[in-house]
């Protein structure tokens, strides 16, 4: 019976940190931000019920545009990280051999030990008018006078496909590096031609490593402050830059809370299809990145 | 393609061109930092005026190196003790989350482990102001119930703590649960055959077999929470830690002091990477 105790004993603490963490960090104010974007202040210090906060997302073109051009720069960030990292990814897992091999690997780790703060600032030195490749590109004579090359939004994709490199690279890799190198050629064999081969043989297996990398990227892209607005400066129009505004410089709370949920159902949604689309489980993505 | 296949020559330069291109990509934002941290210039920009040591160690007006600008300092002391607490906090947590997922029987565990990574895919802004909006409350309701002003609960280092931990802690308990998984239960039933005690056993077999997990996960804990932005943005009180600083300096314009610390920051995150990488082969 003592020994039956002492097992419960053990399951209460052991449980007692996750429940303590989950519950007072992650659950309760979550319940509490739904809470705040589902009321309206009708006097001071008086609220109730009501759905204003979302209207006004709606209402107002600012905010839905914001959103939708967030959504839409996350998705093509998406997609140009994954192109560029899909050949580099290939050729560390297929091409290198040996020492090349894991140097280039921990190559393309080095730059993300680094803060994101640092990219940026390398970044804004390289592109900003007075700054390495406008000068450049007057030595070179191809521009006449300086260019900013800072604050478009090719700009802003610059610095998110940058930002993301890594989360597509190590998945890749690994889904890449399972593939027998056998099947390849036996297709090549009986007259399958590169491009076949990509489409039926290696994009197939790589799938698991092409959503996991994919969702990660968009969802790390798409809650991104730090370099759409650094990088884009007042044209970033960024969505988290809303939920600050409203929430640190506005301090009107209920309209920052209903945008943070719109975000993170956005969000959700994404993650949620991605895994639906490729048949993949949420814990198995999580723990493969 | 692959190597045992035939490729003409082209094929393969333009890969080889392809990646070399790909790795300049990689390094030229990081090499013009530390290149411009040496430049004998008030901005960090083209010409190159030579070389100078200025921005570490200058103390003139308008050349106020690394060294002689205390709120840098004050910044990147207080990171370091954000990430000193927030390492503690997730390997502590992490470990007991580890056991618990892999030895523990209860209902609800499978749910409760989803709920373990559901921190990974909140934006961080989110977890943010939630735990924003939710610490003020309780402050709230303290003050109004019990007169009691609980200054943690406002927006300040305690909270940035809170803040970072909350995700942080989900990557620490992947870590060390991966490593317990692979554990042979075993070794701790022949210990016990033995004579030893469960405190014994866990002191002396176990924990010391998770220690290259314990260590991997405290230096990933320690770097997340050190280059944190997002999470800390939303609760950052009076004392901003470093990379807030630095968001803060570079919205203002640009100083080759921020080159100068950044150069800091690298050397010091190679050092951990290096350390890692050492200790895995």
């Amino acid at each position: 019976m003592g020994n039956r105790r002492g097992a419960r004993l053990a399951l209460f603490l052991l449980l007692a940190p996750a429940v303590l963490w989950l519950g007072a960090l992650i659950v309760l104010p979550h319940v509490e931000l739904a809470v705040l974007s589902l009321r309206a202040r009708v006097a001071p210090r008086v609220y109730e019920w009501s759905l204003a906060q979302y209207a006004t997302f709606v209402e107002e073109p600012l905010y839905w545009h914001t959103f939708v051009r967030t959504a839409t720069m996350s998705i093509i960030a998406t997609v140009a990280t994954l192109l560029i990292a899909f050949p580099v990814a290939w050729y560390i897992a297929k091409v290198a051999r040996g020492r090349a091999k894991s140097a280039l690997f921990v190559l393309c780790l080095i730059p993300f030990w680094v803060s994101e703060t640092v990219r940026t600032l390398g970044w804004m030195i390289l592109l900003r008018e007075s700054g390495v490749l406008p000068r450049l590109l007057v030595d070179l004579g191809i521009t006449a006078a300086p260019v900013e090359l800072l604050y478009h939004d090719a700009t802003i994709l610059v610095g998110l496909v940058y930002t993301s490199m890594l989360f597509m690279v190590v998945p890749l890799v690994s889904a890449l590096e399972s593939l027998d190198d056998s099947l390849i050629e036996a297709a090549y064999d009986l007259g399958g031609g590169g491009g076949s081969i990509l489409r039926e043989i290696i994009i197939p297996h790589a799938a698991p490593g092409i959503a996991a990398g994919s969702i990660v990227v968009f969802m790390l892209t798409l809650g991104n402050y730090l370099t759409p607005t650094l990088l884009g400066g007042k044209n970033s129009l960024w969505f988290t830059e809303q939920i600050y505004t409203q929430f640190i410089t506005r301090f009107n709370w209920e309209q920052g809370a209903a945008f943070g949920f719109l975000l993170l159902i956005l969000s959700t949604a994404i993650v949620w299809l991605g895994l639906e689309v490729t048949g993949q489980r949420f814990g198995d993505v999580m723990r493969r990145t | 393609m692959i190597p045992s296949l035939p490729r003409s020559p082209l094929t393969r330069y333009a890969m080889a061109t392809y990646v070399a291109a790909f790795l300049l990509f990689l390094f030229l934002p990081l090499a013009v930092v530390v290149v411009f941290a040496f430049n004998d210039a008030n901005y960090p920009a083209p010409p190159w005026r030579g070389f100078t040591l200025d921005w570490f160690v200058g103390g003139a007006a308008g050349r106020t190196g690394l060294f002689a600008d205390a709120p840098l300092l004050k910044s990147l002391v207080t990171s370091v003790w954000v990430a000193s607490f927030v390492t503690m906090l997730s390997v502590a947590v992490g470990t007991a989350n580890a056991f618990l997922l892999e030895r523990a029987d209860f209902r609800g565990k499978s749910a409760l482990s989803l709920l373990m990574l559901a921190p990974l895919v909140i934006p961080g802004v989110i977890l943010g102001i939630s735990i924003l909006a939710f610490a003020s409350r309780l402050a709230q309701f303290a003050d109004d119930t019990f007169g009691v002003e609980l200054d943690f609960l406002r927006p300040g280092l305690p909270l940035v703590v809170l803040g970072q931990f909350s995700y942080i802690v989900s990557i620490a308990t992947l870590t060390i649960a991966a490593r317990l998984k692979r554990f042979d239960a075993t070794l701790e039933d022949a210990a016990l055959n033995l004579g030893a005690s469960r405190a014994a056993v866990l002191w002396t077999v176990t924990l010391p077999y998770l220690k290259p997990a314990l260590i991997g996960a405290a230096a990933i804990s320690f770097l997340m929470s050190f280059e944190n932005f997002n999470t800390t943005l939303m609760l950052v009180g009076s004392d901003p830690p470093l990379t807030i600083m630095m968001y803060g300096r570079m919205r203002e314009g640009a100083s080759p002091v921020l080159n100068a610390v950044s150069l800091l920051l690298m050397v010091a995150s190679a050092a951990i990477a290096l350390g890692l990488l050492r200790r895995r082969s």
